[in-house]
């Protein structure tokens, strides 16, 4: 009960507390899990989920959810790579705002379709996720970005470190959590998010532009998916037409819900955020040590989703009950 | 409207005239399109009239559209399942699997249709007695349930026994099996939503659940059953699905949930609940097939299949959204 208690106070506590006793439970078995270097592997793995997960909870805490963002991250990835490929002597560095630019015009296009139309953003992202992929396939024409057409130098970001041998890549990730931290919660159109996810029909009545806030999350998170794209053909080193991004939103997703953002808008925090991407981190970075083969990966996410949505519930009927208790 | 008639329209609008409510249905839409569609192929290739060549082509398509017809019921009820096209991949590995490592068809068979009931009977439970939104239960469940069936099967594909493949080959009355259950099952699912107590049930809680629970239907009941239903119904085309393939792997039917979805809300399906007919996604799942085939026969490239799809939902829920909102019932 003191753990339900905490748990409700601060629903950071409560994953810091699991992501502990989960560490500890694998490291009794396998004693190498508790290791600074089994530490830069959980590094290694997160920084695509943690920067995709930042745009994917401002767009949950607005009462929305963005199922394209893999097919956001391959198509932004692609471009950049044909880019690489086909124009010779270009700096490396162009890729990056190329693709941030192209996923967030993909964002935008999600989020005037969802409040221009008033539809649903889970049937329109279904939609625009196979539209997506489908367009990645025609510009790419099906093939492939290898290993030689990435610029060394943009490898080179999740190699090589500016500090204590962590790449690029994790810093940046850490800078675009802290930067969504200072957008959500020291700007006015921040604060806005919440509003609107917290309750829709009031928001307008208080003056705030609910179209406005629904395209600017969703461009954001666009954005943000075009920016793992070209930090994934970084971290990798190609870019695959069917493969890159496919699948991701599902993994993202279960950070996000497992961090705390209640699916039902309102409530979530960029903190709750890294750490239910840590927590996702460290199970991936188990599995194989614990002899569980890759091919249930996918399950236990799924499962991990559930388990989150159970958490957020109960804490919600906790809360409520305890709002009821006290006014 | 004139002015000399909005006078007398405080009282009660006049009923308009029957083409017309025939004509702004969306399941028109959907026919008109379908109209088209067939006129459009016949154009590509002399092969497209062929009333056979379309009949074989819709098997390909038959399992989803099958599972799509109570899909329709389940959204016009207010809830959505993205979980099937996963269900079905699930359902068809642990039936396979059993059967390969020594069990008895009929028991092999029926352990497929207790997996469907069980993964229908999870999300009903986390959708009504936890009250969680069904969009994102199922999103935890379709990764579930796809995880689960990498794990049966691995990256393998698991063998069916030869006699048990090609339901799709078998003919009955010149229509082959799927597109006839599929027409069946329409006919009957057709009849319980606009002629029962139970389909009429169905509407009133996708229009208004709170109204309709205090009307003394029992919602959560009824939303639990279309949930197993369509649980059951989703390992049933699983196997169909197998018998087809002749094996089963992992991600067999991946990337169905969108054309489930798309022939319900193809078919003017609303997808805030309450309005829909089977009708209209008996039409869309032909719709379907024959943009599909006509495309194949056009030779377009399947990434550009997936574009039109994905283009096709996004119209078709723009278009139903649109009506529905001009027309009051």
């Amino acid at each position: 009960m003191t753990l339900l208690a905490s748990l409700l106070r601060r629903r950071e506590a409560g994953i810091a507390v699991m992501i502990v006793l989960f560490c500890l439970a694998v490291g009794a078995v396998k004693p190498q899990f508790l290791s600074l270097d089994q530490l830069r592997i959980i590094l290694l793995l997160t920084p695509l989920i943690m920067i995709a997960a930042m745009g994917q909870m401002m767009v949950i805490v607005a009462r929305h959810v963005d199922l394209s963002i893999g097919s956001t991250l391959g198509f932004s990835a692609m471009v950049s790579g044909l880019l690489y490929r086909f124009v010779e002597g270009e700096p490396w560095w162009v890729g990056v705002p190329l693709s941030v630019a192209v996923g967030a015009v993909l964002g935008l296009v999600n989020g005037l379709l969802v409040q221009l139309f008033r539809l649903p953003a889970i049937i329109v992202t279904l939609g625009t996720l196979s539209l997506y992929r489908g367009l990645t396939f025609i510009i790419s024409n099906a093939k492939q970005i290898d290993r030689q057409w990435i610029p060394s130098e943009l490898k080179g970001l999740s190699q090589t470190s500016p500090i204590l041998g962590i790449p690029w890549i994790i810093f940046i990730a850490f800078g675009v959590a802290l930067l969504t931290h200072y957008f959500l919660n020291h700007t006015r159109i921040g604060r806005q998010v919440y509003a609107v996810g917290s309750n829709p029909v009031a928001a307008p009545l208080r003056g705030i532009d609910v179209t406005q806030v629904t395209l600017l999350v969703f461009t954001i998170s666009g954005a943000l998916a075009g920016l793992a794209g070209i930090l994934y053909a970084s971290r990798w080193g190609f870019v695959n037409p069917s493969n890159t991004g496919s699948g991701f939103e599902f993994q993202v997703i279960a950070a996000v819900v497992i961090g705390g953002v209640s699916i039902n808008g309102g409530v979530g925090t960029v903190l709750g955020t890294v750490l239910g991407v840590l927590l996702l981190g460290c199970v991936a970075a188990a599995l194989p040590l614990l002899g569980i083969p890759g091919t249930s990966q996918a399950a236990i996410y799924g499962a991990v989703i559930l388990v989150a949505l159970l958490i957020d519930r109960t804490v919600r009927r906790q809360g409520i009950a305890q709002l009821r208790r006290t006014g | 409207m004139s002015s000399e008639t909005a006078a007398g329209a405080r009282d009660a609008a006049p009923p308009r005239p029957r083409w017309q409510v025939l004509l702004i249905r969306p399941e028109s839409m959907t026919f008109v399109l379908l109209v088209l569609g067939i006129f459009a192929g016949s154009l590509l290739s002399p092969f497209f009239l062929d009333i056979s060549y379309i009949l074989r082509s819709f098997t390909l398509y038959a399992e989803f559209a099958i599972v799509a017809l109570v899909l329709t019921m389940v959204i016009i009820a207010g809830e959505i399942d993205l979980s099937p096209a996963a269900n079905m991949a699930l359902a068809a590995c642990l039936f396979a699997w059993a059967q390969a490592s020594g069990v008895p068809m009929p028991l092999a068979i029926g352990i497929g249709l207790a997996a469907g009931l069980v993964m229908g009977a999870i999300n009903g439970f986390f959708v009504i007695a936890l009250q969680l939104p069904s969009i994102i239960v199922t999103i935890g469940t379709l990764t579930l349930y796809r995880g689960l069936a990498q794990v049966i099967a691995g990256d393998k594909s698991i063998r069916v026994p030869e006699w048990f493949i090609g339901i799709d080959k078998q003919m009955v009355l010149g229509v082959p099996l799927p597109v006839l259950l599929f027409v069946l099952l329409a006919i009957a699912l057709g009849i319980v939503l606009s002629s029962t107590v139970f389909g009429r049930q169905i509407y009133q809680i996708g229009t208004n659940e709170v109204a309709a629970r205090h009307a003394g239907i029992r919602s959560a009941r009824i939303k639990l059953l279309l949930f197993l239903f369509i649980g059951v119904v989703a390992a049933i085309a699983g196997m169909m699905t197998a018998s087809r393939l002749g094996s089963v792997r992992y991600d067999l039917g991946l990337g169905g949930e969108l054309q489930m979805v798309l022939m319900a809300m193809l078919g003017g399906t609303y997808i805030f609940g309450g309005r829909g007919t089977i009708l209209g996604t008996f039409l869309a799942a032909w719709l379907l097939v024959i943009v599909s085939t006509g495309m194949i026969v056009a030779n377009v490239l399947p990434a550009v299949q997936l574009v039109v799809l994905g283009g096709l939902l996004i119209v078709s829920i723009v278009a139903t959204n649109f009506i529905y909102s001009r027309t009051q019932r």
